[in-house]
Formats: structure tokens, C-alpha cells, sequence
């Protein structure tokens, strides 16, 4: 089953007169559980991709679908309710409200939608386990470190149980280990619970685990194929 | 919803000072506001409460042609054997006192100067009479079957460079339409601390008054004071008859009841323009808040939270303000208006026609004017809020995204 697919999709971004053309019609499709890494140098248009498939920006020509929807052409109103519960986010900053603990930043999206606080509680505590913060639940942001900021922010994109996690250069502020340890907690959340991760980055040690490598230049794909690491 | 209140809460707390300082001007408006308000409604109050004790009474009985624009002496217009009338008036268990009393014009003339007055024709002994006894500041009071002298206010006294024993000459329009003149002795100077009043008002004993005016037992209107105020209505009822017209002190006060509305209108003006101001530095304050939080607004954005939503989080911290504010300003407000209710704001004379304002105005609070000012001040801070959550609403996660980066 897929769970997104691209079809032709260019991306131009107008500044006054000038157009930069960041996707120059790129078409692929990813597959339910995938593992995969979409690299390129910088400008290629990877972030630009990550942020069309997770309905933050829309194509300017072409098609995009999110399990078979066609998410090219919806209000905002539309796009917010498609990535509610559906599409998780983790930032190369370490995106978390800085007013909230680990425990009620992992708890944000289950707010969004009709969850029982009990229901709440076991999910919260289930990934601060799995993430390997329990013992952190009640810092504020500003009292963990880099790397447990973007475990606690992978946590939060899994909360909801969605079915997709996109990760736009999830360890490129950290160091090597932290790195290391963020992309493990990925692989096997995958591997535990079948949610597919599409994440950019430019990092050899990163690209190491993906089992998929689309690889981009110019806003068009050069390479796309299944050659990294085997699950 | 509470999660909502939760991050707003915190999201004041990153800022203390900021949200210290904002509240505070909100405060300031609404104790400013609110003082404005217990001033007049003090000031409306005493005015009122002045009037019915020097002028009007709770109610007046007066014969049914009396014209009270006229002043007029005509016998046909007067209450014939008023002393009987206030005698069986004031027999009544809610009556406090009732007296007749007669009201005249004249001109008060010493040395070459002459200034228009009221002549009013009182019953000294009276316990109606006791805010003139009382007030005595120079001289004697008046005796009932005193000929000869009169009470003069300070306020004139003072214009005309005149002192008790002085004298003066009086001149009074009669029932058959002509002028009668007179000296009296100056017998004592009176201060009620309503310079308005004090400056045109001459008391005479009701019988010299009677006989100057040619009105021998006659009086303009039976004044009536009440042991309780709120039974006006019913005891005009009781009081009404074919000979006539029973006044209440509402209907003698006609100028201060529609000041009343007119200021209490006027002071939903203020309120809008004061709290429009107050809002401003919300505002401000809030509009700072959403572009720090540019990237916050854009993470919450990417997880789903949909523009209203958004535009919640920031009503619920202006709410917050809101409140913070209205506390604050309404203790504030609250302790000052206190302070002025008990000992008085001297405003001197300040005189508006036709209504009497005393030397001091204490100010009166009203739990309705709490109420509908906290109501508008929420109001108005909620509306401000309405600009900078929208900005934050309209916001496009990808952009917000990258700012702040
Ligand atoms: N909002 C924008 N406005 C204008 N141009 C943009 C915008 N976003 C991206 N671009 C341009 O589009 C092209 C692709 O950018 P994109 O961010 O997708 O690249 P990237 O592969 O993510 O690069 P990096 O590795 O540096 O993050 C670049 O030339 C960039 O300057
Ligand atoms: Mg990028």
C-alpha cells in the first residue's frame, strides 16, 4: 500500500521577479513501513520535497497524494486536518514548545484529537520508555540536552500513531553519538511499529540506515533505489 | 481547553515583566474608569440627596394650578390653611417631617448693588429647617415672629461684602403683581456647602414672608422628607387629591435625573476610549508574542492545529491578561474610590445651573458599575486580541517554519 505518492511535481518559489525552480518534476511513490533517506547537496530540494508530501506546501504543478488523496489542491484548513494524526515532523532544530515538559510536548498532538486522558497518559508514557526518557518526563526543554530534545521531538511526531514521519536533517545538529542514537530510535520504531520514515540529510552515517536512497539534484531525482542498508 | 489556558499561562510567565506591565496599564485604565464612575454616580447621589434636603423633599404637596417656572403667588395657586395640611401630613407614621413653606422672588439691594434671590418663607422651628440652623456660620438664627431680620448665605454675603447685622433692602414680587419693599437686618449668615444654593437663597420667617408677599395663610407647597426614601410612590399615592399635585423628588429633580442618564451614557464613551488605549499596549504586547513564537506557531501548525484553534491560544492569553488587568485595576480602583467616599474630593464651586454640586463630592461605588466595566474591559481586550491572533492564524507553517531560525 503506499503511502505517498509523487507524481510530476515541480515546486517554483517566486521572489518578486526572480523564480527559483526547487522541483523540476519528480515523480516516485513511497510504500507502507519504508525506511528511506532522500539526499542530495544543499539547494537540491529536499526540504521542499519533505514539506509537499507533508501537505505544509503545495505543488505548483503536479500531484501529490497521501494514502490516496490528492492533497495538491486543499484550503489550509484541509491540508491541517490531513497532517492531524496522519503525518508526524521532526525538525533539524529541536522543534518542541519551549513553555512545555517532555511529557505534555509528546502529549500536544494527542490534544488535538479525542483521546481519553488515560489513553493520553499510557501513549506518553509508552514513548518517553521507548525513547529512553522516562526519567526526563518533567524537563522543560531548556533542561535536556540536544540529543534528548530530538528523541522527545521524535516521540511527539509518533504520538499520534500516524502512518507517516518525515525528518528533514534530524541529527545535523548533533554530534556523532547523539546522532547515532536518534537514527537507532528510528530504525526500530519502524521496525516495531511498521511507521514509514522519509527523512533528508546529507550525512554518510545517516544515510547508512535507510534501505532506500532517492537521491536528488536540481530538483530533479538522479538516483532512486533500494541499495542501502538491509531491514 | 485547559491545555489551552496551561500553555497561555506559561507562555505569560516567559515574559513576567512584559505581562507585569501590560496588565498594569490595563489596570491603571480600568481604575481610572472606575473611579470616574463612582465619582459621578457620588456625585449624582449628592446632588440628589442635596436637592431633597434643601429644595425639593422627598415630596412637595402643592395646590394643583401651582406653577413652579412662575413662581407664582396667586392665592388660587397656593395651599390655603397650610399649617393644618402639614400637621395631618406630618401625623402619618412614614412621614419624617412636613412644613409649608413659601416661595417668592425678589432682589437683594446693598449699596448700589442689587442681585435677583429666592425669598423662601420657612418655619425656623422646623426640623426641616435644621441643615440652615446648622449651618449657621455668623450671627443668629432666625425666630419664628422675628419682622425683621432674615438669613442671608455666605456665598452672597460674601459677594455683597456684607456681615451679620448688616442691612439690606428687600424687594418682593406680591400675589397681586406688585413689588413690596423692606429693610431687614441681616440676623445671621448660613452656609449649606452648596455655594449654588447659598448665593440666591434669603430666608424669612413664613409669616414675615406671608405678609410681605401677601400671602397670609398661604404657602407655595408642603415640603416632606420620608423616615425611607423608596416609599415615595406610595405615599404620593396615599397624598393625592382633587385639590393637589403631589410631586416625588424624582419629578422635582427632573434636570439631575436626565444628567444622570446623559453622564451614565457619556460614560460608556469614556470607558471605549480609555479602554481603547488600554487595549493598544495589549495589543502590542500580544503582536510581540506571536513573532517570537513564529516557530512555535508554525510546529503546532505542521501537527495539525487548525487557524482557530491557533487564534484560541492567544484569545486565551488575552483572556488571561484580561483578567489579570480588570483584578488588578478594580482593587485599585476600588481603594481609591474608598478613599474618596470617606473623606471627599474638594472640588470647590463648581456650579452646573440648576443642579446643586457641594464643596465636596464623595464618591459612591456601584456594584453595577463594577459589573458593566469588567464586562467592557474584557470586551474590549478580546477584541484587541482579535488582530494579532489572526496574524498568527494566517500564518503559513512553512514560513513559519523558517522564522526565527
Ligand atoms: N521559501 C523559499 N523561497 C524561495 N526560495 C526557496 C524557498 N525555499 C527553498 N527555496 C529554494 O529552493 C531550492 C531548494 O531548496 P531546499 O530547501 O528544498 O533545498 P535542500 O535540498 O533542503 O537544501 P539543504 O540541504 O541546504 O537544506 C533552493 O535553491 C532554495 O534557495
Ligand atoms: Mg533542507
Amino acid at each position: 500500500m503506499e503511502v505517498t505518492k509523487i507524481e510530476n511535481v515541480t515546486r517554483v518559489f517566486k521572489i518578486g521577479q526572480v523564480e527559483t525552480p526547487a522541483l523540476r518534476g519528480v515523480s516516485f511513490s513511497i510504500e507502507d513501513g519504508e525506511f528511506t533517506a532522500l539526499v542530495g547537496p544543499s539547494g537540491s530540494g529536499k526540504t521542499t520535497l519533505l514539506q509537499l508530501i507533508g501537505c505544509l506546501d503545495q505543488p505548483t504543478s503536479g500531484q501529490v497524494f497521501v494514502k490516496g488523496q490528492d492533497v495538491s489542491r486543499l484550503t489550509r484548513n484541509q491540508r491541517a486536518d490531513m497532517r492531524r494524526g496522519t503525518i508526524g515532523f521532526v525538525f533539524q532544530f529541536f522543534a518542541l514548545i519551549p513553555t512545555l515538559t517532555a511529557y505534555e510536548n509528546i502529549e500536544m498532538p494527542l490534544l488535538l484529537d479525542s483521546h481519553t486522558h488515560q489513553e493520553r497518559r499510557e501513549r506518553v508514557m509508552y514513548l518517553l520508555e521507548a525513547v529512553g526518557l522516562a526519567d526526563r518526563a518533567h524537563h522543560r526543554p531548556d533542561q535536556l540536552s540536544g540529543g534528548e530534545q530530538q528523541r522527545v521531538a521524535v516521540a511527539r511526531a509518533l504520538a499520534p500513531n500516524p502512518v507517516l514521519i518525515l525528518a528533514d536533517e534530524p541529527t545535523a545538529n548533533l554530534d556523532t553519538a547523539n546522532g547515532a542514537q536518534v537514527m537507532e530510535i528510528m530504525t526500530r520504531l519502524n521496525e516495531e511499529t511498521g511507521v514509514t520514515f522519509v527523512f533528508a540529510t546529507h550525512d554518510p552515517r545517516v544515510i547508512k540506515y535507510a534501505r532506500r536512497v532517492i537521491t536528488l539534484r536540481d530538483g530533479l531525482i538522479v538516483e532512486n533505489n533500494s541499495a542501502g542498508k538491509k531491514g | 481547553m485547559i491545555q489551552l489556558y496551561k500553555m497561555a499561562w506559561r507562555d505569560l510567565g516567559r515574559n513576567r515583566r512584559r505581562t507585569f506591565f501590560s496588565m498594569l496599564a490595563l489596570a491603571f485604565g480600568v481604575a481610572l474608569l472606575l473611579f470616574m464612575a463612582s465619582f459621578i454616580a457620588g456625585e449624582m447621589r449628592g446632588s440628589l440627596q442635596t436637592s431633597i434636603k434643601l429644595q425639593s423633599g422627598h415630596l412637595q404637596v402643592r395646590a394643583a394650578s401651582y406653577d413652579e417656572d412662575k413662581t407664582s403667588l396667586a392665592w388660587e395657586d397656593l395651599v390655603e390653611n397650610p399649617d393644618a395640611l402639614a400637621a395631618q401630613i406630618a401625623s402619618r407614621s412614614d412621614v419624617q417631617v412636613a412644613t409649608p413653606r413659601l416661595y417668592a422672588t425678589g432682589i437683594v439691594v446693598a449699596r448700589d448693588t442689587s442681585t435677583g434671590v429666592r425669598v423662601m418663607g420657612i418655619d425656623p422651628a422646623s426640623a426641616a429647617s435644621a441643615p440652615f440652623r446648622d449651618g449657621m456660620v455668623g450671627g443668629d438664627y432666625l425666630a419664628a415672629d422675628d419682622r425683621g431680620g432674615l438669613l442671608m448665605g455666605q456665598t452672597l454675603a460674601n459677594k455683597l461684602r456684607l456681615a451679620s447685622g448688616d442691612t439690606v433692602r428687600l424687594l418682593v414680587n406680591t400675589s397681586n403683581g406688585d413689588v413690596d419693599q423692606q429693610d431687614f437686618v441681616i440676623r445671621g449668615i448660613y452656609s449649606t456647602g452648596t455655594p449654588g444654593y447659598d448665593e440666591n437663597t434669603i430666608f424669612l420667617p413664613l409669616s414675615k414672608a406671608q405678609t410681605i408677599a401677601r400671602a397670609e395663610n398661604h404657602a407655595s407647597a408642603i415640603f416632606i422628607l420620608l423616615k425611607d426614601q423608596d416609599q415615595v410612590e406610595s405615599v404620593a399615592a396615599v397624598l393625592q387629591g382633587p385639590a393637589y399635585q403631589v410631586k416625588t423628588y424624582l419629578e422635582l429633580n427632573p434636570l439631575l435625573v436626565e444628567f444622570e442618564q446623559y453622564a451614565n451614557a457619556m460614560m460608556y464613551v469614556f470607558y471605549l476610549i480609555v479602554l481603547g488605549i488600554t487595549a493598544t499596549v495589549i495589543v502590542n504586547t500580544l503582536i510581540m508574542s506571536v513573532f517570537e513564537r513564529t516557530r512555535e506557531i508554525g510546529i503546532l501548525s505542521a501537527m495539525g492545529m487548525r487557524g482557530g484553534r491557533i487564534m484560541a491560544m492567544f484569545f486565551a492569553e488575552s483572556s488571561l491578561l484580561a483578567v489579570g488587568g480588570i483584578v488588578m485595576g478594580m482593587v485599585l480602583g476600588s481603594l481609591v474610590s474608598a478613599y474618596v467616599q470617606r473623606y471627599g474630593f474638594f472640588v470647590g464651586d463648581f456650579g452646573i445651573t440648576g443642579i446643586l454640586v457641594g464643596e465636596r463630592i464623595y464618591t459612591y461605588l456601584t456594584l453595577n458599575d463594577i459589573v458593566a466595566l469588567s464586562i467592557v474591559a474584557f470586551i474590549v481586550t478580546l477584541l484587541g486580541a482579535l488582530y494579532p491572533a489572526w496574524l498568527a492564524a494566517k500564518m503559513e507553517p512553512v514560513e513559519a517554519l523558517h522564522g526565527g531560525k
